[in-house]
């Protein structure tokens, strides 16, 4: 991505040097400083800027993460702020109810945090790491692929359909996990693979 | 969509049916207020409801919900019976003068070969008749009785404005000033748009509720203008992505097609993917079917698939069914007959269709895998939430495995939209807790597959082992590397025929678009339409240049649309014959004496003559189907069925129930209510301070729209003595809910074959989850029956009783 001098650096720059300049030319420092150490700092200062598109439905607003941190320098990024991207050309920077409470969303109380089991018959899920989650469904699929893979129907066409096991795949996972996503599961011959655009 | 948000305000008429853009679609629906301000177009709105779009709307006319077909055949009626037709687009890009088979016919509401215990029709008389040179044969004076436009006449003729009213519950006068508005659009310079959504796929019949306007938008010559065309808003941010690519029990990314146990070798699997052109000079662009199938299998297994193996093509499952979709798979669940189900994102527990017997279904699953950013009511089907999710956790023996992954403001990628813009973006934050993307966990569950095959050995692990698996971190292929797939590249050299010392194709480069893909195993593609979008030049789906040359709303060199950044689709029909604009004000393409030229990338060969070439290049035909031959399983013409549980019989054909092609399992058929019953005909919607249950896990919108509400009209409140805020129940023959009355003005009672039919809304959104009050969903109430063609479950139109609850909701 290109990262441009975005409005907002550029706005922040030009208001200190107009703020600078005042104060020197009438004299008001005590004033403005009294005035200025009683505002609330603006909260998008020193944040970075992501280009994003909204979740929710497929109108696909743009959008801009403030994040404190730059995630793709390898810091950790705390989302502080989202808003409408003016320069899209569908949404010009405007969002609906759910768009505007998007940080809501990203820090919802309710995100899952840890991989969890719940054995059979317990009425709670318990924590385990993620080595013990994937070898465990890793080790389901293939319990169940190895006895019930049907390689041939009764008329000895090879059929290579697992039917036993299936995959529901989502709705707003991008492109790129959308192929790969394809790709493992028709490796293994699941058939009943299904997406959200039903419903 | 055919066209794109931003073109919406091309068009001088929208019309809002099967959908409520102005409450759904907000931030899209701003186009339809341009159009309004600037160009004086109008709106009009047809619903159950007064919905937030109508009460912009400049005409609104009621309609029962589950009667689109019989409103829409009666506005066809209308423009055929006034002559209200784009005459020179349907004589030259529709099949109106095909000649069809004399065996075909429609009676008692059914077409010819219908098979009642199988509830299926042998379709081998909805087709064309064809000549000696092997082509369709065609009346070009449209005299010929068994000609399409002949047969579509008599076939509307029943569509009256009195029927529509007995059907629809229209009043006539409204009817009649809706087709007025609407057949006025059949002139060259004036073009109408269809929003839909929901409102018209979530019925027994939904792909004919869109066929049926998509052939009143040929008559009108709407399709391929700006302005114009077939415009589905598509709900979740990328759904139309997920089925682009596929993820369809039987697609291949591109909508090609898994094969079926009856096409045992490559060979027997191409035999039905010929394509030849039906008509002289066309292009049929499917004859290139070869060449997409073998890159693709190329992107699955490089090396792998080789001519001698057929390309790998018995490592793809072959069906035995027409396809193991949601609601197959739930049934087979239900019997016993499934062991493990893995949800990534997705919560068929409220999203499935009647939740009692999903319930029962996945409490008989071996094991159940979520991967979700946020704490779905499937993960926890097994916890009891009291009234909202009585069961006993004892009792179920599923293994169930939660995955937290990120969400959209924590990865990068492409998602596209309902305009077909594939718009890249870039991650803004660091995931809470342990959460990780989906390329990562399904890396890491392909790589432990892969070790298990190796280690252990097992059936047929070819397939997984041999899958392309080129990443520089085997562990999470990057989003860049996996969108280069999609795109295509070349895998080995190819030289010029001519000169075998000039390499047209280098091997490693990505190809420029699908026209370089090949059918010898030279070339790999994961998804053709989709080649082209990260090319030598970079990643086309992150350009950001918003310039837009003569403000036709293009905006070209915006992300990229597919295919090709094709942003209307069938753009040639925006010309006439001779490729000159119908409309100089609203040109798109033009032919300029030597090639197609213009705001659009054509959707023709760019030198294919104008007059000789037809414009719906998909088709073998080259022009657009008003008859659709065998291609549907119900009907090659949408005709009126009612909805499988209907206050009123079909009065067209009373002996049919719901849509007579469509799936119904044996112990859903038991389950189907009657109007003596269940007197009330309900629909399920969405508020726009919601997003299905996601916005339950958000407080803001939780607060906005905190309770489960139903919502009635006076008259039927009155009736029941329930008051603005009562307690209700409200139950089906599948399952009970008990809701916040709102009473309001927006519903009014219709009147269907002389009865009165009061409607009853059921908002979606509440669960047991979240940072939401819980409440209870349709799906508690709703038919498991889907769509005949693509088993889209009728959520719009069921019946239900209501009551009154005295004391506090449980």
């Amino acid at each position: 991505m290109t990262m441009e001098l975005s409005r907002r650096l550029f706005l922040k720059g030009a208001g200190a040097g107009v703020a600078g300049s005042a104060l020197g030319a009438f004299g008001f420092a005590d004033a403005e400083a009294a005035n200025a150490a009683a505002i609330r700092p603006f909260k998008l200062t020193g944040t970075t800027e992501t280009r994003n598109t909204c979740t929710y439905c497929s109108v696909a607003c743009g959008i801009i993460l403030y994040s404190k941190g730059d995630v793709r320098n390898g810091e950790k990024a705390d989302i502080v702020h989202i808003e409408g991207d003016a320069d899209h050309p569908t949404n010009r920077g405007t969002l609906c109810p759910k768009g505007a409470a998007l940080l809501d969303m990203v820090h919802s109380k309710t995100r899952t945090l840890h991989p969890q089991i719940r054995k059979p018959g317990a009425s709670a899920f318990e924590r385990v790491s993620w080595e013990q989650a994937l070898d465990r469904v890793a080790r389901l699929m293939k319990d169940d692929r190895d006895r019930n893979l049907v390689v041939k129907n009764n008329d000895g066409v090879t059929v290579n359909r697992w039917a036993t096991t299936g995959f529901l795949a989502a709705s707003a996972t991008t492109n790129e996990t959308a192929w790969l996503t394809y790709k493992v599961v028709r490796s293994t011959g699941i058939v009943a693979f299904d997406n959200q655009a039903r419903v | 969509m055919t066209n794109s948000w931003t073109d919406i305000k091309n068009t001088d008429l929208v019309v809002i049916m099967g959908g409520n853009a102005a409450e759904a679609h907000p931030c899209g629906f701003k186009w339809v207020t341009e159009a309004k301000a600037n160009r004086g177009a109008r709106l009009i709105v047809v619903d159950p409801r007064f919905t937030r779009s109508a009460s912009v709307a400049d005409f609104y006319a009621p309609i029962r919900q589950g009667t689109d077909i019989a409103f829409l055949l009666g506005v066809i009626r209308y423009c055929m019976e006034h002559d209200r037709i784009q005459w020179e687009y349907v004589k030259a890009f529709t099949n109106a003068s095909y000649l069809v088979k004399e065996g075909f016919g429609y009676h008692d509401g059914l077409f010819t070969g219908y098979d009642e215990e199988k509830r299926d029709y042998d379709r081998s008389s909805w087709d064309y008749q064809i000549g000696d040179d092997g082509y369709v044969m065609v009346d070009d004076t449209l005299q010929n009785p068994r000609c399409v436009w002949n047969l579509l006449k008599e076939h509307v003729a029943v569509y009256t404005p009195e029927m529509v009213e007995r059907i629809c519950g229209t009043p006539k006068d409204k009817f009649l000033k809706v087709a007025e508005m609407i057949s006025e659009c059949s002139s060259p310079q004036k073009t109408m748009t269809s929003m839909y959504a929901l409102g018209w796929t979530q019925h027994s019949k939904g792909s004919q509720n869109i066929r049926a306007m998509a052939m009143l938008q040929l008559l009108l010559g709407n399709i391929g203008v700006r302005g114009g065309g077939m415009n589905a808003l598509r709900g979740h941010s990328n759904i139309q992505g997920l089925t682009d690519i596929g993820l369809m029990s039987n697609l291949i990314p591109g909508y090609l097609t898994i094969p079926t146990e009856r096409e045992a070798s490559f060979d027997t699997y191409m035999s039905t993917r010929g394509f030849k052109p039906l008509r002289p000079d066309q292009m049929s662009y499917w004859q290139n079917y070869r060449k997409f199938f073998v890159s693709f299998q190329k992107a699955m297994w490089n090396t792998a698939a080789t001519p001698e193996n057929a390309f790998a093509y018995d490592w793809l499952p072959k069906l035995d069914v027409p396809a193991y979709d949601v609601l197959r798979i739930f049934e087979l669940m239900h019997e016993g007959k499934v062991n493990g189900y893995i949800c990534q994102g997705f919560n068929p527990l409220l999203s499935a269709p009647n939740r009692g017997k999903i319930t029962e279904a996945l409490s008989k699953l071996k094991y159940l895998v979520v991967m979700d950013p946020l704490q779905t009511e499937t993960a926890r089907f097994w916890q009891n939430h009291g009234a909202y999710n009585d069961v006993d956790s004892a009792a179920i023996n599923t293994e169930v495995i939660e995955l937290p992954t990120t969400c959209f403001a924590e990865d990068e990628g492409s998602l596209t939209n309902s305009g077909r813009w594939l718009q890249w973006h870039w991650p803004g934050g660091t995931p809470p807790g342990e959460a990780r993307p989906d390329n990562w966990i399904m890396a890491q569950l392909h790589l432990r597959l892969k070790r298990l095959y190796r280690e252990e050995g097992g059936p047929v692990p070819e397939p997984i082992l041999n899958l392309d698996w080129r990443y520089k971190n085997p562990d999470e292929p990057t989003s860049e590397e996996l969108a280069k797939e999609l795109n295509g590249w070349v895998v080995s050299d190819v030289v010029d025929p001519a000169d075998p010392t000039k390499v047209t194709l280098a091997k490693g480069k990505q190809v420029a678009s699908f026209a370089a893909l090949r059918d010898d195993g030279s070339t790999a593609c994961g998804c053709w339409i989709y080649s082209g979008c990260f090319t030598e030049a970079g990643n086309q789906m992150a350009r950001r240049d918003t310039s837009d040359p003569d403000d036709t709303g293009t905006f070209p060199k915006w992300s990229w649309s597919w295919p090709v950044n094709r942003r209307i689709l069938y753009n040639r029909a925006s010309a006439d014959l001779s490729g000159k604009p119908w409309d100089e004000s609203r040109k798109l393409l033009w032919w300029d004496g030597a090639k197609w030229t213009g705001y659009d990338v054509p959707d023709i060969a760019p030198t294919a003559k104008p007059g000789v070439v037809m414009p719906f290049i998909m088709n073998p035909e080259g022009t657009a189907r008003l008859f659709t031959r065998g291609m549907m399983r119900d009907g090659p013409f949408p005709a009126h069925y009612e909805p499988f549980e209907s206050p009123v019989a079909n009065v067209i054909a009373p002996r049919v129930r719901g849509n007579p092609a469509a799936r119904v399992f044996k112990a859903d058929m038991a389950q189907f209510g009657d109007s003596a019953e269940f007197p009330y005909a309900a629909t399920s919607y969405r508020l726009t301070e919601h997003f299905h249950f996601w916005t339950k896990h958000v407080q803001v919108n939780a607060v906005l729209q905190p309770e489960f509400f139903v919502e009635i009209g006076e008259a039927l409140a009155n009736e029941k003595g329930i008051k603005p805020g009562s307690t209700v129940r409200v139950w089906s023959k599948r399952g009970s809910v008990t809701a916040k009355a709102v009473v309001t003005k927006r519903i009014k009672p219709l009147v269907c074959d002389g009865k009165t039919v009061h409607v009853i809304g059921v908002p979606l959104h509440w669960g047991f989850m979240g940072a939401a009050r819980k409440g209870f969903g349709p799906n508690s109430l709703t038919p498991f029956v889907g769509d005949a063609n693509i088993e889209t479950p009728e959520f719009k139109a069921f019946l239900v009783n209501m009551e009154l609850v005295s004391g506090p909701v449980a």
